[in-house]
């Protein structure tokens, strides 16, 4: 249990502390109301691994006085925390259990909301499972009785015993297949399932028949355990199936409802966005979306463009100066000229790109279902064939019959049916515990193909967010009050040191807000300025280029706090690691064009693109796309979003915006980017595996199918056959467990050329 | 022959009650952290029932 001592990491972690954690507004709207004042978080905790961790955070969230109940789920790496609305009549901040788990050492984000909400269909499918497997194993029991050699009215007390219970089963557990196949015959297609609703309808009904006339041979331990196997495929399967998603109303989400629209006479009227006309004239206050494209009319104040750029560093912007829709008005009050109705703004535009963008998603076919395609005629032709050839040879329509059906049961895709969702499973499990999370079983076999990945700069090469890098040599009351002066503000370097700090005492007095220079408050002590050099000192100074802030009393210099967007871990090393894979690799950024070069320089990445708005990095897609490359598109941003759905496939840190992560096939949780090769090695390996699976499943049907074509296969050779294929698919997807490296868990050591290692011998 | 009328209706409960607990096993959620459940075993807390 000693594996992760929480002291060892605390040391590494206290200087980011609070970076990345969700907001408070973020966090209310998320949890959900368990009524009496209670509500429930659901945080994702990648780092949680063992014993001592969930006795760690169950420990540290109970301690907390507002925490009702908090539990650790170790499988999903998450823990749920019941935490009551109000204490003491003060409304709870939900952030601080988020900042408790932080404080312990582990990160914690929030999962989009409804991503794994109460699965019914798989709850049925296990049940379904459950039943099939009862039944089957009850018919087993019975089976080798006649097999071992029953006679007359024993073998038909026990074949009569096997109907009865496999009749129910059919209809229970087969329901899937039979809705499935239903609805493929009746819009005129053919699927997997109408090969497994015709074999198991026809071979029961011989066996009934059988068992009527006093026959020997009945096939109900066949029928139930092939749809046992499928049904084991089938659940399998719908795990890995990829959920709807809402990338686009969580967009939609961003953008304001209306806003104050001020007429000639100086009245105030508030209007939703739709009715707003370029020319009019809007008042935005701090904190606001600009909810229409526009031109500042009057006053100054820090944008978060982030939307439009990718970049989280605000932008000062005084009159004259264009705004776009989506943007985040941080420090000051604007005026703004509208330019743009609301649906040709930015935001609009975004919105329609990720309607557009199609992208590998809805063009990819998966490989079961191609399989299925050439699969299920070849099987109902085959076993058509050998009835009529039967009906030559000998004209018994009875003997016919029995070979067509032990063909069909023999033919039925069992193997064929777990040999690609095994695969996934296994797959996507070792992918989760390297702190991947995939959506989708298919992206792993589109991830499987790319050759080249194009990822974004901000947010992805690097953290993108401001960090404190010198608290340390900061005095701790220095920081304290910085850190109380800088929660009156939303601009990004103030709450870095808002959430580098452990305690904000309030500050008491008279605060305000300088937009585009600092926070300025008249207290006892006299004033404090925190905020740029020449706010809060009064002189220009020595400009350093890199982002700093300093905290004054009266134009004395009390402190500098100085940030900087530090690479994301292993950025250079992942990078080789895609050129060893024998992938391309590209930046696509927003950010100015010597930014990017630098930061291409600094990873070893040649190809980059600057300045890209949104749609930019659709067409780059695109026409990488048309170029007859598969693109892997890794970014986090909402300026990403469109490019993620475009691109074959993609993938998103955890820190993305909610837009991102919902737009993405695969969210990594952990911060290092070494989880892009990782995830690209195993999807390969996965694919490997399942194409030799099919190989194996195909094997099987050329020494299985002359027997029954022949009219050599018993029921007892037919359930050995399938048993035994089945298995031998299963643990050859087993071979993935053994063979992947635990990346996650090497990353944690901070070696980086040994984290890298396991990947590296596998290409 | 005769015993066949107690023993097969015996094993069909005997199947029965382990597919009645595999369903309510599964409807209680005892399946929903199964990693987790292996180490809460080790876990000696302080004996205590939990607050509420």
């Amino acid at each position: 249990m000693s594996c992760c001592a929480p002291g060892t990491e605390m040391a590494l972690e206290i200087d980011r502390a609070g970076q990345g954690l969700p907001t408070s507004e973020e966090l209310w709207l998320t949890s959900r109301s368990l009524g009496g004042g209670l509500r429930q978080t659901d945080l994702s905790v990648p780092g949680v691994h063992c014993g001592a961790c969930i006795a760690t955070l169950e420990g540290a969230l109970k301690a907390r006085p507002e925490v009702e109940r908090a539990r650790v789920n170790l499988s999903s790496r998450r823990v749920s925390v019941v935490w009551k609305e109000e204490l003491d009549g003060a409304r709870t901040d939900p952030r601080e259990l988020a900042r408790t788990i932080r404080a312990r050492g582990y990160e914690t984000h929030l999962f989009a909301p409804g991503e794994e909400d109460g699965d019914q269909t798989l709850k049925q499918l296990v049940r379904a499972v459950a039943v099939a497997g009862f039944a089957s194993a009850n018919i087993m029991l019975l089976s080798v009785s006649v097999w071992s050699g029953a006679e007359a009215a024993t073998r038909d007390l026990f074949h009569w015993i096997s109907a009865l219970i496999a009749a129910p089963t059919l209809v229970y557990s087969g329901r899937f297949f039979y809705a499935s196949a239903w609805n493929a015959l009746k819009h005129g297609r053919t699927n997997m399932d109408v090969p497994i609703a015709l074999a198991i309808t026809l071979s029961f009904s011989i066996s009934l028949y059988e068992t009527i006339t006093h026959g020997t041979h009945a096939w109900f331990d066949g029928t139930v355990m092939l749809l046992f196997f499928l049904l084991i495929g089938r659940t399998l399967d719908h795990m890995m199936r990829g959920r709807a998603r809402s990338a686009i109303s969580s967009l939609a989400r961003l953008s304001p409802r209306g806003a104050m629209v001020l007429d000639a006479d100086g009245g105030r009227e508030y209007r939703p966005v739709d009715e707003i006309k370029p020319g009019e004239r809007l008042a935005i206050s701090a904190g606001e979306r600009i909810p229409v494209d526009g031109r500042i009319l009057v006053g100054a104040s820090d944008l978060d463009r982030s939307i439009v750029n990718g970049e989280s560093a605000p932008a000062p912007v005084k009159a004259g100066d264009s705004v776009e829709a989506g943007t985040l008005n941080l420090t000051g009050p604007v005026t703004i000229e509208a330019t743009a109705a609301a649906r040709d703004s930015l935001l609009a535009e975004i919105m329609g790109l990720m309607e557009a963008a199609e992208g590998g998603r809805a063009r990819y076919r998966r490989i079961a279902d191609r399989a299925a395609q050439y699969y299920s005629p070849a099987v109902h032709l085959l076993a058509l064939m050998s009835f009529i050839g039967w009906m030559f040879v000998n004209g018994d329509f009875h003997h016919a019959m029995l070979v067509a059906v032990a063909v069909l049961i023999i033919t039925c895709p069992c193997a064929l049916g777990l040999a690609v969702p095994v695969v996934q499973v296994i797959a996507a499990g070792r992918l989760f515990q390297n702190g991947v999370m995939v959506k989708d079983g298919s992206a792993m076999e589109r991830l499987a193909e790319i050759d080249t990945v194009l990822l974004d700069k901000t947010g992805t090469l690097t953290a993108g967010e401001p960090r404190l890098v010198n608290g340390q040599d900061i005095q701790p009351s220095v920081l304290a009050t910085a850190a109380g002066l800088a929660a009156y503000s939303r601009h990004p370097l103030a709450m870095a040191i808002h959430d580098a700090a452990t305690v904000a005492p309030v500050v008491s007095g008279e605060i305000r807000e300088i937009p585009g220079a600092g926070i300025e408050a008249r207290t006892e002590a006299g004033i404090y300025r925190l905020g740029s050099r020449a706010f809060a000192c009064g002189d220009a100074g020595e400009a350093s280029g890199q982002s700093e802030t300093i905290l004054s009393l009266d134009g004395r210099d009390l402190g500098c706090f100085r940030f900087e967007d530090r690479l994301r871990p292993f950025a250079r090393e992942s990078i080789e690691e895609l050129g060893r894979l024998g992938l391309s690799t590209g930046i696509l950024s927003g950010d100015r064009e010597p930014v990017v070069a630098a930061l291409a320089c600094r990873v070893g990445i040649n190809s980059f693109k600057a300045e890209l708005t949104p749609r930019g990095k659709v067409d780059e897609c695109a026409a990488a796309a048309e170029g007859g490359h598969r693109v892997l598109m890794v970014g986090d941003g909402i300026n990403d979003a469109p490019a993620l759905r475009a691109a074959h496939v993609s993938m998103a840190p955890a820190t993305a915006a909610d837009v991102g992560r919902q737009a993405a096939d695969f969210v990594f949780l952990h911060q290092g980017l070494n989880a892009v090769p990782m995830a690209i090695d195993t999807s390969r390996r996965a694919g490997r595996l399942i194409r030799q699976n099919f190989a194996l499943a195909i094997g099987y049907n050329v020494i299985a199918v002359p027997i029954a074509i022949l009219g050599y296969a018993t029921p007892l050779i037919a359930a050995v056959a399938m048993s035994t294929s089945s298995v031998i698919v299963v643990a050859n997807a087993l071979r993935l467990r053994a063979a992947t490296g635990n990346v996650a868990e090497e990353a944690r050591d901070g070696q980086a050329p040994a984290a890298l290692r396991p990947v590296g011998n596998a290409s | 022959m005769n015993t066949l009328i107690y023993l097969i209706p015996i094993a069909l409960f005997l199947g029965g009650i382990g597919l009645v607990a595999f369903l309510w096993a599964l409807k209680s959620g005892q399946y929903e952290d199964l990693e987790g459940a292996s180490w809460r075993v080790l876990d000696d807390g302080d004996g205590k029932p939990e607050k509420k």
